[in-house]
């Protein structure tokens, strides 16, 4: 078994004023795995994703990031620099007048030169099919496009996993194949949430479920899907 | 404001390839001392320094004038209070009388130093900083030591201010279409403020969540920029010549107030 490189264990996350969202929550991610956590709209999938980032402190719990414990801010700032989060609603994610300066933005973070930041960031942009978008303003991008900027400047960072929250919100068919295609080609372990089944089942290899604030393995379930074509009640093969 | 408008920003004349920190520099000084100047003469070479500037940097006549403008609608008024309002010398004629009010001859003065100060001033930052485009203008301020935070919020300001105005647009349209007419009545003053808190609220959740987005990619209060500044000959001679012509605004103001 190679070794976690997340580890949460009995997290409970409290908001204040409004319950219980996470109770008695354990996961782990190991080197290479490709885990797709589903759950619907508000079943505390986000507030994970921020509390395995140190972003939200649980009452209750551990954070365990590359086999080590996260204590306080500090350790966190430190494993944040091997991880690529990339964030529901990319304007929140692209801040930076070009796009260059954004995709390198977390390079430059991580004390790389501007000569290397700007080499990742061709490299990353290169990855996600928008070499020559260098000197484009993020913010007159389409939302597909805007979408795989965001994630070229975690690419950018070199992470060792990549955990995508909700990676195919308000993306057009198109685009959302595109990404699928794009990841297809990463090799790095990686926890994708989303509340698309069939957006895990391309882009993951085990499937998880967040219900009730715990994490439960996804569940089996047949169903049936009505079919119709010309003469198709003549019997006949598919 | 669909995007926020950098046409100056864009250009292949002298000042366009000039170093941003020199021009920057060179900005702060004309415009502080023009600002000083309280004698016709200097605020007059003041002017024709901005002018000359802004023939240097080729800028578009019809933009120049456009932003002049609206400068000018503001000067408009101090034409017209000025001179009724600054009272006349003693046994000074008035220049102009209408009926009970009298416009002295000070007023005037007042007003037209005022005018040539404030388009002298403008052309000199349209010429010298208009032309900085803003992924430049940050780190231009960084190395020459502006407070970290200003140069934030300049940043910050710039990117958002699309966004928020989208926000805002968003939430008129949805008043809009619950048939929301504005008006003057206690009932449109509640949903405009209402609107207004909402922005706010709005802003700063945003403002936390860019703040974890960066932070996430090893932000710890401080930009490291790409940027890279290098100071030529010709910039050399650009500083040298705006501190020759602000020394000459304060050379002329003082001999003045010695003669005086």
């Amino acid at each position: 078994m190679t070794s976690a490189v997340i580890e949460l264990s009995d997290i409970e996350y409290t908001f204040p004023g409004r319950g219980i969202c996470l109770s008695g929550l354990n996961f782990h991610l190991h080197e290479g795995e490709r885990v797709g956590l589903f759950g619907p709209n508000g079943a505390g999938k986000t507030t994970m994703l921020h509390i395995l980032m140190g972003l939200l402190h649980p009452q209750r719990g551990e954070v365990r990031l590359f086999g080590r414990t996260m204590a306080d801010g500090r350790a966190f700032d430190e494993a944040r620099l091997r991880i690529g989060f990339l964030f529901q609603n990319s304007d929140d994610q692209l801040f930076c007048p070009t796009v260059l300066d954004d995709v390198a933005f977390g390079p430059l973070n991580q004390g790389l030169s501007p000569d290397e930041a700007r080499q990742r960031a061709t490299e990353a942009l290169t990855t996600v099919g928008l070499s020559g978008f260098e000197d484009y303003v993020p913010y007159r991008l389409s939302g597909g496009e805007k979408k795989l900027v965001a994630l070229a400047t975690i690419l950018s960072m070199r992470p060792e996993v990549l955990v995508l929250d909700e990676p195919t919100t308000g993306l057009s068919p198109e685009s959302r194949e595109r990404l699928v295609s794009i990841l297809a080609g990463l090799p790095m372990a990686r926890l994708v949430v989303s509340h698309e089944p069939d957006f895990l089942a391309a882009t993951t290899d085990t499937l998880l479920a967040l219900r009730d604030g715990r994490i439960v393995p996804g569940r089996l379930a047949p169903h049936s899907h009505v079919h119709v074509h010309e003469e198709g009640d003549i019997p006949h093969q598919h | 404001m669909a995007t926020i408008d950098q046409s100056l920003a864009h250009g292949d004349s002298i000042i366009h390839t000039m170093d941003p920190r020199v021009r920057l520099g060179c900005a702060v000084l004309l415009t502080v001392t023009t600002a000083l100047l309280h004698w016709l003469p200097p605020a007059l070479l003041a002017l024709a320094t901005g002018a000359g500037l802004t023939l240097l940097a080729g800028l578009r006549p019809q933009t120049v004038i456009r932003r002049l403008a609206v400068v000018n609608v503001f000067i408009v008024f101090l034409w017209i209070f000025l001179p009724f309002s600054v009272p006349l010398a003693a046994q000074g004629e008035p220049v102009l009388r209408l009926g009970p009010l009298a416009a002295s001859r000070a007023g005037v003065d007042l007003a037209l130093l005022i005018t040539v100060k404030s388009n002298a001033i403008v052309l000199t930052l349209l010429a010298l900083m208009a032309t900085i485009p803003m992924q430049d203008l940050g780190p231009a301020m960084q190395r020459l030591k502006v407070p970290e935070k200003l140069c934030h919020i300049l940043l910050f300001t710039y990117r958002y201010l699309f966004v928020i105005h989208q926000e805002y647009r968003t939430m008129r349209r949805a008043m809009a279409a619950r048939g929301f007419t504005p008006g003057t009545n206690r009932h449109t003053y509640r949903a405009v403020a209402w609107l207004m808190g909402m922005l706010l609220v709005r802003s700063w959740d945003r403002a936390e969540r860019v703040h974890s987005a960066m932070r996430c990619r090893g932000f710890r209060g401080r930009f490291h920029s790409m940027a890279r500044f290098t100071v030529s000959a010709r910039d050399v001679m650009l500083l040298a010549g705006c501190t020759a012509m602000a020394a000459a605004f304060i050379w002329l103001e003082t001999t003045r107030r010695g003669l005086a």
